[in-house]
């Protein structure tokens, strides 16, 4: 091997941050997104979830379960829809965290580029692999008895606001992984409160029958907002409070987190 | 930028974890187009350094300066300017050498199809081009390592900046990163090389500083350190299989010791007895029938100039808290 390299080519200079900001989270979710077929078990493993958890419900616990207005497949759908919508957005910490300690962060940091898009980056690719598992999701459903009446305004909000709760929980989920800062550590950090937030709601039974202390805590807490909303978009119901609460408490969560994830990662990535 | 300003300048520096100080007052500065290798202990606070200068940790105290521009208040320009291979090859494993390269070049703010006819020169160059659209976590070792390497030249660094580029490599490997970096300093490009191997140090460096508790030891040209510990050494080789093998170290410290001028040194391996020595006629000789009397079966006995080894095990053996029994070891990692 003999070193004859050209001379470098010239870069782009004067763009404004908010372009590179633009162009540097393109980049970074094309990296991401070119890692789903290549990494073909995590979206297998991730569809596998709602499947799971459809035929556990509508089949196991469905019977035992009282569903006042409506079939048990369509109050369980939008459940499910969330929960593994929010299971997969816990890959945008684990992402992170695994980058960390691969040292591709090291690198990416030492590089002339956006700083936060290191982060969005990741999210978005994130966001669109979530996407494809809402649609197995949906398709899963249909075959069990699943018969929403939405029109398509009902499925635009559904969707979008599914979409934004993965957002959400991607940006929660990376915060995890900058604190935690290792791959397991961060999925089962995450899980440990996924679990009982999600359980903890309306999303595989009517909050009514819960004991009332727990109850008033499902029925205020953002799954059961966010599942409630969904449910009433995709039965064509009236969502009431729930409709622009749920987008509000992604909104809020999305607000909170981050910024907490930005500084996190610009002051913490390095040890 | 100042056009004389030089590649690194390390003032003062000062950085502690917690309670740990890592680095303590160090200073030092690499002139353009000069390699400077850094030399240490584990421990000694090398990549402590290394992320200091690229402008990944912050620090307490003191000044650091890449080409006159400050890591702290202008990392963003100091980013464009350095090239970094840190100690494991931080590439994404799913991604090919092709589609890694183009990232970073897109990331470097290259045009997007200046970013691919970059990457593929940089392929051909590296030795890669066969297996450019490969997924990285195909590759060995020593070919991740020639793509980090790549991936830090995707611009021209001004300071190329590489923490252990050859550990874990195997010989082939690193003596083909080793003519690497001879060739980029003869096209122009300064260096900060920090390596486990000082025979690599002694070869490719125009400067040395060694390393110990966060501080500089010492400082100098290799030959200057060379000078500094002293000439000649009388080096006896120990036979392998010897029964009574510590009984066997002593004697054979006692004998070169008689002949040689200061203490005698063995290596962790427990094969090797080095004395600092004069030169003189029939010194060998004697050396041989001594030995042989005594029933001490060796393999070899030299007189040899000094190694950076020498240098190394001298200056840090001197300290009170001295280096670990490893890095005694002589050409073991340090």
């Amino acid at each position: 091997m003999s070193v004859s390299i050209d001379p470098a080519p010239a870069r782009i200079l004067r763009r404004s941050r908010l372009h590179w900001m633009v162009a540097d989270t393109w980049v970074l979710t094309q990296r991401s997104l070119r890692h789903i077929p290549r990494v073909p078990e995590q979206l297998i493993f991730a569809t596998i979830n709602p499947v799971i958890f459809v035929l556990l419900f509508r089949f196991v616990f469905g019977g035992a379960i009282e569903t006042p207005g409506m079939a048990y497949e369509d109050f369980l759908m939008a459940g499910v829809l969330v929960q593994t919508v929010a299971f997969g957005a816990v890959n945008s910490g684990v992402g992170l965290a695994e980058d960390m300690e691969r040292g591709l962060i090291d690198r990416f940091r030492s590089l002339p580029m956006s700083t936060s898009a290191v982060l969005s980056g990741r999210i978005l690719a994130d966001v669109t692999r979530n996407s494809l598992i809402i649609v197995v999701g949906i398709l899963i459903g249909f075959v069990v008895g699943f018969r929403p009446t939405a029109g398509p305004a009902g499925w635009i909000a559904a969707i979008a606001l599914l979409l934004l709760v993965s957002l959400a929980i991607s940006w929660v989920s990376s915060t995890v992984g900058l604190l935690v800062r290792s791959a397991e550590a961060t999925q089962s950090a995450n899980y440990l409160w996924l679990l009982p937030v999600t359980f903890a709601s309306s999303a595989f039974v009517p909050t009514e029958s819960m004991p009332s202390g727990l109850r008033a805590f499902a029925d205020h807490q953002p799954v059961t907002v966010v599942v409630d909303a969904v449910r009433a978009y995709l039965m064509d119901e009236p969502p009431g409070w729930q409709g622009w609460g749920a987008f509000a408490w992604c909104l809020l969560i999305i607000a909170v987190c981050a910024p907490i994830a930005v500084r996190r990662f610009r002051f913490r990535a390095s040890r | 930028m100042s056009r004389k300003a030089a590649a690194l300048v390390v003032d003062d520096l000062h950085k502690s974890y917690g309670d740990v100080d890592a680095i303590r007052g160090l200073s030092f500065t690499i002139p353009r187009g000069t390699v400077l290798g850094l030399l240490g202990s584990n421990g000694a606070g090398k990549t402590t350094t290394v992320r200091v200068v690229s402008t990944l940790l912050p620090f307490d105290r003191g000044t650091v300066e890449v080409l006159g521009r400050d890591v702290v208040h202008e990392a963003r320009a100091v980013r464009a300017e350095i090239g970094l291979t840190g100690q494991y090859a931080a590439l994404d494993e799913h991604l090919t050498a092709h589609e890694n390269l183009e990232m970073i070049g897109r990331l470097h703010r290259l045009r997007a199809g200046d970013a691919r006819r970059r990457a593929i020169d940089l392929l051909e160059n590296f030795d890669l081009i066969g297996v450019a659209e490969r997924q990285v976590k195909t590759y060995s070792g020593g070919m991740r390592r020639r793509l980090d390497l790549a991936a830090s030249l995707i611009v021209e660094p001004a300071l190329l900046i590489l923490d252990e580029p050859t550990t874990g490599l195997d010989p082939a490997s690193r003596r083909m990163v080793r003519k690497l970096v001879r060739d980029l300093v003869a096209a122009g490009t300064s260096v900060l090389l920090t390596t486990q191997y000082l025979d690599e140090a002694d070869e490719l460096s125009d400067d040395i500083v060694v390393m110990e508790h966060g501080a500089v030891l010492a400082h100098g040209t290799p030959e200057m350190l060379k000078k500094q510990v002293g000439g000649t050494r009388i080096e006896a080789h120990l036979t392998g299989d010897h029964p009574v093998a510590a009984a066997r170290e002593v004697l054979a410290r006692e004998v070169l010791e008689r002949f040689g001028t200061g203490p005698a040194r063995l290596s962790a391996d427990r094969r090797v007895v080095t004395v600092p020595a004069t030169k003189e006629p029939r010194l060998l000789a004697r050396v041989v029938r001594t030995l042989d009397d005594l029933g001490i079966a060796i393999d070899d006995v030299r007189l040899r100039e000094p190694t950076l080894d020498d240098v190394f095990l001298t200056l840090t053996s001197a300290q009170p808290t001295g280096a670990s029994a490893d890095s005694r070891a002589g050409r073991g990692p340090l």
